[in-house]
């Protein structure tokens, strides 16, 4: 029987070439949660991945969104449920209570106070050193409109982009993990 | 890993992580490695429990080689070789 090797080569380059655009060493989060023990442990996880040289994109959704907000700046232009849910909502990583045990405002003190004794990096420094590893934080523009939230009130984070889902999903469509906090 | 092992390897760098909490072993770890050589030996002083298991993930997934780790009383040395 004649081995056909020209048609068999061809055949397994479709595959191979398949297989390099499948799902690479790459790491998508949704951080849907506003509290401040589930996004440090975002930021930790992101972290923590970056070390290990996988590429990190996260998805700022909700409640999220509003832990990207700088203290120190503010939006001009915003409708009056824009103004009143920039007030209700917490203004940035300081500003985030617990899931559990906050025990009206002790509970954040708390976690951060045993944090630092303990030499955890503040999340203000998760922040930080994941923006140095080139972690990508992708925020919802949708999220950002219905609570009235802007660009400019955002902190300075060296690889930010306003998009829709339709970026997380083609990026978690490509990465070997994805998760959802 | 025993004493004599330890002393029979010829270490490169020494990172010292102690003191650190996750992730900072592993940062500290990736930005160290970058300044050892080609099969050079890297030693990593680490006070952390779970160091000892994210340090032989890290080097399963770089491809380097994990030679073990020596006890002291109050902290751990771990061996790897960059293996390129």
């Amino acid at each position: 029987m004649e081995i056909d090797f020209e048609k068999q080569f061809l055949d397994l380059q479709k595959k191979v070439n398949k297989i390099d655009k499948g799902t690479k060493d790459q790491l998508t989060m949704v951080v849907f949660s506003g509290d401040l023990d589930k996004i440090l442990a975002a930021m930790i996880i992101s972290v923590g991945a970056a070390a290990m040289d996988t590429e990190v994109k996260l998805f700022f959704t909700f409640w999220a969104t509003a832990a990207l907000r700088d203290k120190k700046k503010s939006a001009k232009g915003k409708s009056f449920m824009g103004k009143m849910f920039g007030m209700m909502l917490p203004n940035g990583t300081t500003k985030l209570k617990l899931s559990k045990m906050h025990m009206g405002g002790m509970g954040s003190k708390m976690i951060k106070g045993i944090m630092k004794k303990q030499d955890v990096s503040s999340l203000e420094e998760m922040f930080e050193t994941a923006g140095k590893l080139g972690v990508q934080i992708n925020v919802c523009e949708m999220s950002m409109d219905l609570m009235g939230l802007k660009k400019e009130e955002f902190i300075d984070y060296p690889n930010m982009n306003i998009c829709g889902v339709a970026t997380f999903l083609a990026d978690a469509d490509k990465s070997k993990v994805q998760l959802f906090i | 890993m025993t004493q004599e092992e330890v002393n029979a390897l010829n270490v490169e760098l020494i990172v010292d992580a102690r003191g650190t909490a996750c992730p900072g072993p592993l940062l500290a770890v990736k930005q160290a490695v970058g300044d050892v050589e080609d099969g050079g030996i890297m030693e990593v002083l680490s006070s952390a429990e779970g160091t000892k298991n994210d340090i032989p993930r890290w080097c399963e997934k770089k491809e380097y080689e994990f030679l073990g780790i020596f006890e002291e009383d109050s902290y751990s040395r771990l061996f790897l070789r960059k293996t390129e």
